[in-house]
């Protein structure tokens, strides 16, 4: 016991690199929620009517919910009227709609953050789509894409380009009843990113989107839609940051995948928005809806998700599996340190015959954080020869955090299979002495065994962002281990 | 004893048997051999009636019964015993239970009265010497923690304890070393009789040795495409499949 | 019925018939009657909202228009060691409603309506050389409820192996509701075993608390043969360093049939242990759940736990809810939990079938040998064996009432 003690110690602070601000004209919306605000920002974004209607009717709805409370999770109370639901960092002034130019100050912003929205000088193979809070900024390489009829743009701007197509799928797969923050997001959403495989087409580049919280005050409210037609495929990859602040931030986002028939889609996050100081002051709490339908005979979709940032994560990306012979996978990391609080897994919900899902969850808990798995897996009657496999191992790091593992299981199908592991362990004595003895420093051994222990879920992210996770996890346990 | 005609079978939908025509006669030991792919496995399995696969056509006769339109369990107790290539471990039921519960299904179905718990252990006792199992087997689950090699023995073991008709041997020898492959064989042989005959699927000369077939076939894409003597396996060893498949036009 | 409705009916009873039921009891439990009394009226029956109530419908099942039975314990002279409430050491019978969760709605009806305790007191140091078999029989020309109180204490050192029946007698609907303490002194060794034996009318709450010192071993195995609807809830706190707890269970349910099991080990120090193995084999529409929280508070290094939850739906119209969970505050630890739903080894099967075993026995002797895992951890030899052929010849469908018994002959 006396060497767990002399490697474990408080951390003082913690390394956020993202945490800058951007100076930037900001055309903010006064505080508070109502009616007229949900008006207000649909008629900001010259939105048709049906669309109008929809926020309007999740807006109703939102008001008669409460905050769900289930999760593993301390939410502070949220005043929803001292919250600015828009915020736009490209609005000159009042210049209003039409030909904006880019704030120089924006494009520092991105490249800051590694993302440069210069083509010329963006990763290869790569389309960025960049949110600066309630605004896309600058979506890259459109063209090249539409030569092979892929639309990827802001979802304000598709619903003014191909409004048939939003509004054909929005809402389908996570209806604006499915919780509280659904709702909410429904209401006030401001940008997001859309994408559209036809069918038959390979998407020849990654797809990212990188979210950005800036001004503050304000919460993100983000909805991204993807759909990919039969025998399409695509890469999506997702990044997040926010600045340092001593309030929390709110986001609420949504995202929905419709896969389609022998349709593949990779969706990839690696999250790190502001996680809050060592005292648990502040950071971004991070509340949302992620869900995939797999509609088509033999559809993929695949969640990969590196979780370390966020005071409060709650999230559970889902696949809804009803094509015969669909497939899903989770593969989820989640980093907590400090005070960092997570509640995250998946559903995976198989309503088709010979549906197939694997979820690999590692929690990993540091300082006085609380880590949660929480996942359903649901086969239906109709499910018939359904299998799946889960697999939740939790890592504790010090002995005031928490690693907890909630799996729910209900299977209506004598013909399915259903698996579940989980182990809860520490690392071992042995296999820090064995890297000491190789020379290697504690901390370093550390780092060195948790990327072992994630490796399963990194290898799955697209290169380039498995460098960057890794090297997220080394910062965000900097210190957890001394 | 065994006579099949044309048979086509498949899995998943793909064929795999494209009309193998084959009669073993009372008291003949037949060798089955062919490349990886070839069939061979399938064949065995359609003849037990395993689940998985379809037969499209033809017949397999068994003693003049119909065997296609019989349950695995009835095929088995009109006398068809197969020693699987890779024997299933079934945790929780134990070889004593399992065995008791075949021998009685068996004498059911011959219309004799179930086995005496006694007489049966002594029957236990007396067969397991064929193939020197040890006893510490047969008090553990069906195959669970049996070695390869175990696992082969106790297939003949339960040959012993059902007396079939007609026994299929898939790669029997497989995964076995010298001296339990003379074990497996010589076990085989003492439990020879007259009027029972055999089916031994292979792909070495080793296990022939011990059993010397009357005929051999060579099985190639589904078909029987060479059936001569004893010999023809001796060539095979030294010469391999591609002659045959000249040969066959192949 | 709403719960409101359910809960008035039990309020309105004991409204009645509190006098008499406190007549009819004693002082350390007529203390706690009003407390209980409290609880039950503010909270009412628990619905499906609440986690540990997720998979059983409450106030369904305490809804019929049952009569309360107020009898005292039946049966002449108690065996040794056994005592009614009344006649017990005060200082046994001051861990009355000690261990159990006073917080819980289910049990608060039962301390609010239970009249009689059977209390076991194994004294400090003695082994007890024979189990000692509690037999609850259901019977009655009218439809019952009856509040089964049992109260154990094992003093330091003290080994006892105790053996629960519950049969039914009549063709009525029983509804059971009772609540087990167990108190587990210093190095005392306790195996517990619970036999539920009754038929499809019967409904059965059971609420398990117990509560182990340093170094004690308590084993609770509780099989469900034969039911109608059943939920058990277990609580084990392991409050002494270097207790172990071993809990299993196994349920054989078809027809109608419900069977929840709920569990909780609460790992409250250092260096204890804790095992869970629960299997189920469920048939035609039958419902299964469990839900099994291994809890390891802050400090509480050194934990080892494994929690095991097996089970095999063999009709398309069963259902099973499986719910492992771990809550862990401590880094130095071992814990892990599996939990599988399947269906039977078709390879197994058809291995058998090759071998002259018809379907019918060759699926049989799987479910057989899948239950076998649970009955054969039972070190209990006699019970074991009995049990082994008890299941046998559930399995068989020869079992459909309670057997063995002379009371149904």
């Amino acid at each position: 016991m006396e060497m767990k003690n002399s490697f474990i110690r408080e951390v003082a602070d913690r390394k956020y690199e993202y945490g800058f601000e951007t100076d930037v004209h900001t055309e903010v919306l006064d505080k508070g929620l109502s009616e007229d605000v949900v008006r207000l920002i649909s008629e900001k974004k010259g939105e048709p009517g049906w669309l109008l209607e929809f926020r309007l009717k999740a807006y109703r709805y939102w008001l008669t919910q409460k905050a769900p409370t289930w999760g593993h999770l301390d939410i502070p109370e949220i005043d929803y009227q001292d919250i600015s639901y828009y915020a736009d960092p490209t609005a000159k002034g009042k210049s209003g709609q039409g030909d904006k130019e880019i704030d120089p100050e924006l494009l520092k912003t991105f490249d800051k953050l590694g993302i440069p929205l210069e083509e010329r000088m963006a990763l290869a193979g790569t389309a960025v789509d960049a949110v600066m809070d309630s605004v896309s900024v600058k979506t890259t390489f459109r063209e090249k894409l539409q030569e092979k009829g892929i639309i990827f743009c802001s979802i304000s701007e598709a619903v003014k380009a191909h409004p048939d197509l939003v509004r054909e799928y929005l809402g389908t797969v996570v209806p604006y009843k499915d919780n509280f923050y659904a709702a909410l997001n429904s209401a006030v959403f401001s940008d997001g990113s859309f994408v559209y495989i036809p069918k038959g087409v390979r998407c020849p580049m990654e797809l990212s989107t990188y979210f950005r919280i800036n001004a503050r005050g304000t919460g993100q409210f983000e909805r991204t839609l993807i759909v990919c037609d039969d025998d399409a495929y695509v890469s999506y990859l997702e990044g997040c940051t926010a600045p340092m602040r001593d309030d929390n931030q709110l986001h609420a986002a949504i995202v929905e995948i419709v896969v389609k028939e022998n349709a593949e889609v990779k969706y990839s996050t690696v999250q790190n928005w502001y996680p809050g100081d060592a005292q648990g002051r502040g950071g971004v709490l991070n509340l949302v809806t992620k869900r995939g339908h797999l509609r088509g005979r033999g559809s993929r979709l695949s969640w990969t998700q590196v979780e370390t940032g966020s005071a409060i994560t709650w999230k559970y990306p889902s696949c809804i599996l009803s094509g015969e012979g669909s497939q899903a996978e989770f593969y989820s990391v989640a980093v907590t340190n400090n005070f960092q609080q997570a509640d995250t897994g998946t559903k995976m919900i198989h309503i088709g015959k010979n549906t197939k899902s694997t979820i690999i969850s590692k929690g990993i808990s540091a300082g006085r954080s609380q880590n949660a798995y929480r996942g359903l897996v649901k086969v239906a009657s109709t499910a018939d020869g359904a299998r799946n496999y889960s697999s939740c191992d939790s890592l504790l790091l010090g002995s005031h955090c928490g690693a907890h593992t909630f799996p729910y299981m209900d299977v209506r199908n004598d013909t399915a299979i259903v698996e579940h592991e989980a182990t809860t362990s520490k690392i071992s004595e042995d296999q820090l002495l064995y890297c000491n003895q190789r020379g290697i420093d504690t901390e370093e051994a550390v780092s060195l065994i948790v990327n072992g222990y994630a490796k399963e879920v990194i290898n799955k992210l697209p290169m380039e962002f498995a460098v960057e996770a890794q090297k997220l996890l080394g910062v965000t346990l900097e210190g957890a281990v001394g | 004893m065994l006579e099949i005609k044309n048979l086509h079978a498949s899995i998943n939908g793909k064929e795999i048997l494209k009309g193998v025509n084959l009669v073993v006669r009372d008291g003949e030991v037949h060798a089955l051999m062919g490349l990886n792919g070839a069939g061979k496995s399938t064949l065995s399995n359609v003849i037990v009636g395993h689940p998985a696969y379809e037969v499209t056509d033809g017949e397999v006769l068994f003693n003049g019964k119909n065997l296609l339109g019989m349950k695995p369990e009835e095929r088995a107790c009109e006398g068809v015993f197969l020693s699987f290539q890779q024997p299933v471990e079934i945790p929780g039921v134990s070889m004593v239970n399992f065995m008791r519960a075949a021998v009685n299904a068996k004498r059911k179905y011959c219309g004799e009265e179930p086995m005496s718990a006694g007489d049966f252990l002594k029957l236990m006792r007396e067969k397991r010497k064929i193939v020197e199992l040890d006893s510490r087997l047969t008090s553990r689950s069906v195959n669970e923690g049996f070695s390869g090699g175990e696992k082969k023995r106790n297939e003949i073991f339960q040959m012993a304890m059902l007396e079939p008709k007609l026994s299929i041997l898939d790669e029997t020898d497989s995964g076995l070393d010298v001296d339990a492959l003379r074990i497996v064989a010589e076990g085989f042989n003492r439990l020879r009789k007259p009027e029972t005959s055999a089916l031994v699927i292979t792909h070495y000369q080793r296990l022939l040795d011990y059993l010397k077939p009357d005929i051999v076939h060579v099985l190639i894409d589904g078909r029987i495409v060479k059936t001569a003597g004893p010999e023809l396996a001796l060539e095979i060893e030294e010469r391999g499949f591609d002659w045959i498949k000249e040969e066959a036009g192949i | 019925m709403d719960k409101m409705d359910s809960r008035t009916q039990y309020m309105d009873f004991y409204q009645k018939a509190g006098e008499m039921i406190s007549a009819r009891s004693c002082s350390v439990m007529n203390e706690v009657r009003e407390a209980a009394l409290a609880v039950f009226s503010e909270a009412g029956f628990p619905s499906r909202k609440v986690e540990e109530y997720r998979y059983t419908d409450v106030s369904a099942d305490f809804a019929p228009d049952y009569g309360i039975s107020l009898l005292p314990l039946q049966g002449g002279n108690l065996p040794q060691y056994c005592h009614r409430i009344s006649e017990s050491p005060a200082e046994v019978s001051a861990y009355y409603n000690r261990i159990a969760d006073t917080s819980d709605p289910v049990a608060a009806l039962n301390t609010m309506l239970a009249v009689d305790t059977l209390v076991i007191h194994v004294p400090a140091g003695t082994r007890v050389e024979h189990p000692i078999q509690v037999s609850n029989v259901l019977k009655g020309e009218h439809d019952t409820m009856v509040n089964r109180r049992l109260l154990i204490v094992m003093g330091n050192g003290a080994e006892a192996d105790v053996i629960v029946t519950d049969k039914a007698v009549d063709q009525r609907r029983f509804l059971s509701n009772q609540v087990v303490e167990v108190i587990a002194g210093e190095g005392a060794h306790l195996s517990l075993y619970e036999v539920e034996e009754t038929h499809l009318l019967c409904t059965r709450y059971s609420s398990v608390f117990i509560r182990q010192e340093r170094d004690s071993v308590v084993r609770h195995t509780g099989i469900t043969l034969f039911n109608g609807h059943t939920r058990n809830r277990l609580v084990a706190v392991l409050a002494g360093e270097g207790s172990e707890a071993m809990l299993g269970g196994c349920v054989i349910a078809d027809k109608s049939q419900h069977v929840d099991n709920n569990t909780l080990i609460d790992h409250r120090v250092p260096c204890c242990q804790s095992h869970e193995l629960y299997k189920y084999v469920l048939d035609d529409t039958s419902v299964g759940a469990f839900a099994g929280k291994v809890l390891v508070r802050e400090g509480a290094q050194k934990t080892v736990s494994t929690e095991t939850n097996a089970n095999l739906c063999a009709t398309g119209t069963a259902r099973m809810y499986s719910q492992p969970m771990l809550e862990i505050y401590a880094d130095d630890v071992k814990c892990s939990h599996g939990s599988t739903v399947g269906q039977m080894d078709e390879a197994a099967l058809f291995y058998m079938r090759q071998r002259g075993i018809d379907e019918a026995e060759a699926r049989l002797l799987l479910k057989s040998a899948f239950i076998t895992e649970v009955i054969d951890s039972i070190p209990l030899a006699p019970l074991r064996d009995r049990l082994s052929i008890l299941v046998d010849r559930r399995l068989r469908g020869e079992l459909s009432k309670c057997e063995g018994c002379s009371l149904c002959r």
